[in-house]
């Protein structure tokens, strides 16, 4: 008997179901043709807002996050542990990652702290201060740096370096006020500096003049308060006879996780002698957090057009009911049930939605994602993009979805249930 | 022959701040299978009252109600619903067709509802309005309708269930004398057919077309006359 009681259950169902669509599929198919369209955009509108606005504000950060892997960490970055000097067994580690088919590039690196001055020759009183900017001096092969981080495309005054140049430098533009002109005391910077200026190298106790061959504007990371030279000067100057090096960004291969290289020189015990990060990992954390509110702040805006698309979907279907009273009385009337004629709203409100969805996709993944990736927002510390995933979207596309079909449904209810004989009378 | 209706002391009382009023004050009735009722009476006398407790769209304050045996009284509202789609027809009187759908998806619509496919619940339909002679507006909207072709849609849809009970509230009320009579002509043929009919009408020459007339004042039944 319960088999029984079930199975004409899912009969009444099914029957309600193709009633409602019967309905639904007519009320749309006749309805006002700007109405309908009306709603379309709004809900198109919603989608958009759901998605872009976050997407730009997580895409303000993601911009910086992935130029700091793209310009400067790579995907793994294995750096110099806290209490030591320098990457121990350097070579060793090297020729192991030389020898892994899972990395497709990578790049050494020496780094010192130094200080650039200007104003040395020109200065009558020797008590005088010094115009002077401090960076981390990061020692590269030119060639190589350029194939692993394409260092050479972010040169914005002068030439990138060659092999063989000495006492060339690259700085970073935050290093000179020409491109950042910030006149702070707490903040550092070169006057009257531009590429092929000659400038004073302090790097301890040892100086030397150098010439500026490039000014860099990567916008990632650190890079553009660096100072560049190439790794055999800088090995010389530091004294690092012993070819140990300070940090290694290394580029997987495609479709090669990252924290599979990470595992790889792990196992090899190399985490003793380095640290060895992905570059989510060595990501500062301010970055992160900045990401996380961002990401919050795109949520609570998003949210916010979320709920005001469900109040207009509930006032136009409860506009709908309520002007359908007596219709809706009447086919209760000659025996149509209520639930079938909520199915009938419920599936115009997701009729609603899916269109909005579909054509707020189209623009989002055809028009503004493209348009975003070739003209990125400049930020001072990125280039914003527009983040949309496909799965992020999808999700917010299920939300709205469940959101519009409740925002449809409460109305038909409202006015469905009311007393057959009262909306048949209008009472 | 058998009661298909049979009402016993039926009253209906709405509350109001001045005191209860008696909209129908102990109706007791039968009603043959097969008759053409017409129930008739002022305005305000209880004839429609009386109609909407019969066609199971309201309950009564207290009395029993009984439809082919059934007394109605004991259904809940979703099975008096499935009650009204299989068993009676209701025509409303201003037509009340849905103004979204066409002549025919308005006959289809409780056909589909009762279960059939939607070949046949179209073929069932097209035949109905053929009997009220609509074949050839069923494909067009109420908008595109006149008012007598309207309720003659509402009959179609009536009758296309084959229901045991056609209700009808002033079917005649919006509509000219010349098509008046096409749609009593209708019932007529309809009763002819052995189709009981039950027909709310305040003008004396329509309800002298039924075979029986009853007659309503303050909420009693003042008359119960058979049209010989």
């Amino acid at each position: 008997m319960p088999f029984v009681a079930l199975a004409r259950k899912i009969t009444r169902l099914k029957t309600d179901i193709r009633v409602g669509l019967f309905l639904s599929i007519r009320e749309i198919r006749r309805a006002n043709i700007w109405t309908t369209l009306l709603i379309m955009v709004v809900m198109t509108l919603t989608f958009l807002n759901l998605t872009v606005v976050g997407g730009i504000l997580v895409g303000l950060i993601e911009g910086g996050v992935r130029g700091d892997r793209d310009r400067y960490t790579g995907d793994v970055i294995v750096s110099t542990l806290i209490k030591k000097d320098y990457v121990e067994q350097s070579q060793e580690i090297i020729s192991f990652i030389q020898s892994l088919p899972e990395v497709s590039d990578f790049s050494p690196r020496y780094l010192s702290s130094g200080t650039l001055q200007t104003g040395y020759k020109t200065r009558s009183d020797p008590s005088e201060k010094l115009d002077q900017a401090g960076g981390v001096l990061v020692g590269i092969d030119p060639i190589v740096e350029a194939r692993v981080t394409h260092l050479d495309q972010f040169i914005i005054k002068g030439e990138y370096l060659e092999p063989d140049d000495y006492d060339q430098i690259l700085v970073g533009q935050n290093l000179l006020f020409k491109y950042t002109p910030i006149d702070s005391p707490g903040f550092q910077n070169l006057k009257d500096v531009d590429a092929g200026s000659k400038v004073r190298l302090v790097i301890g106790t040892s100086t030397r003049e150098v010439t500026i061959k490039g000014v860099v504007n990567a916008k990632a990371g650190n890079i553009d308060q660096q100072i560049y030279m190439t790794s055999r000067q800088l090995r010389a100057l530091i004294g690092r006879t012993d070819y140990n090096i300070d940090e290694i960004a290394i580029i997987a291969a495609p479709g090669v996780d990252p924290k599979t290289i990470q595992l790889l020189m792990a196992n090899q015990g190399f985490t003793d002698l380095a640290s060895i990060q992905t570059s989510d990992e060595a990501l500062p954390k301010f970055l992160r957090d900045i990401k996380a509110v961002f990401a919050l702040l795109g949520n609570i805006i998003g949210g916010i057009g979320l709920v005001v698309a469900s109040i207009t979907i509930f006032i136009v279907i409860f506009v709908n009911a309520i002007t359908r009273r007596r219709y809706i009385g009447i086919m209760k009337g000659i025996g149509v049930n209520r639930f079938a004629i909520e199915v009938s709203y419920i599936i115009q409100s997701m009729f609603y939605a899916v269109f909005g969805m579909l054509l707020g996709s189209i623009i989002l993944f055809g028009v503004l994602q493209p348009y975003f990736d070739a003209h990125p927002l400049k930020f001072p510390f990125s280039d914003g993009i527009l983040v949309a995933t496909v799965l992020g979207t999808g999700l917010r596309a299920l939300v709205l979805f469940v959101a519009t079909m409740i925002a449809g449904y409460i109305p038909a209810r409202i006015v469905a249930k009311q007393n057959t004989l009262d909306a048949i009378l209008g009472r | 022959m058998k009661p298909i209706i049979k009402t016993t002391d039926v009253v209906k009382r709405y509350k109001s701040g001045s005191g209860d009023i008696y909209a129908l004050r102990g109706i007791s009735l039968e009603i043959i299978e097969g008759q053409f009722v017409s129930i008739t009476g002022r305005s305000g006398s209880g004839k429609s009252t009386l109609l909407y407790q019969l066609g199971l769209l309201d309950h009564p304050t207290s009395g029993t109600i009984e439809i082919t045996g059934s007394n109605v009284e004991m259904l809940s509202d979703a099975e008096r619903t499935t009650f009204r789609l299989h068993k009676l027809g209701y025509i409303f009187q201003d037509y009340a067709i849905l103004p979204s759908l066409t002549a025919i998806e308005n006959v289809m619509l409780p056909l589909l509802m009762a279960g059939m496919t939607d070949a046949q619940a179209r073929k069932k339909a097209a035949e109905a309005l053929d009997r009220v002679d609509l074949e050839d507006r069923m494909h067009n909207l109420p908008s595109q309708l006149s008012g007598g072709q309207q309720q003659r849609v509402a009959i179609a849809r009536a009758i296309a269930h084959d229901p045991s009970i056609i209700f009808a509230d002033e079917p005649t009320a919006n509509l000219d004398s010349d098509t008046s009579k096409v749609v009593l002509d209708a019932f007529i043929e309809l009763n002819r057919e052995g189709q009981t009919i039950i027909m709310v009408t305040h003008e004396d020459e329509y309800a002298k077309l039924a075979d029986r007339v009853i007659e309503l004042s303050d909420g009693r039944m003042v008359g119960d006359t058979v049209i010989s």
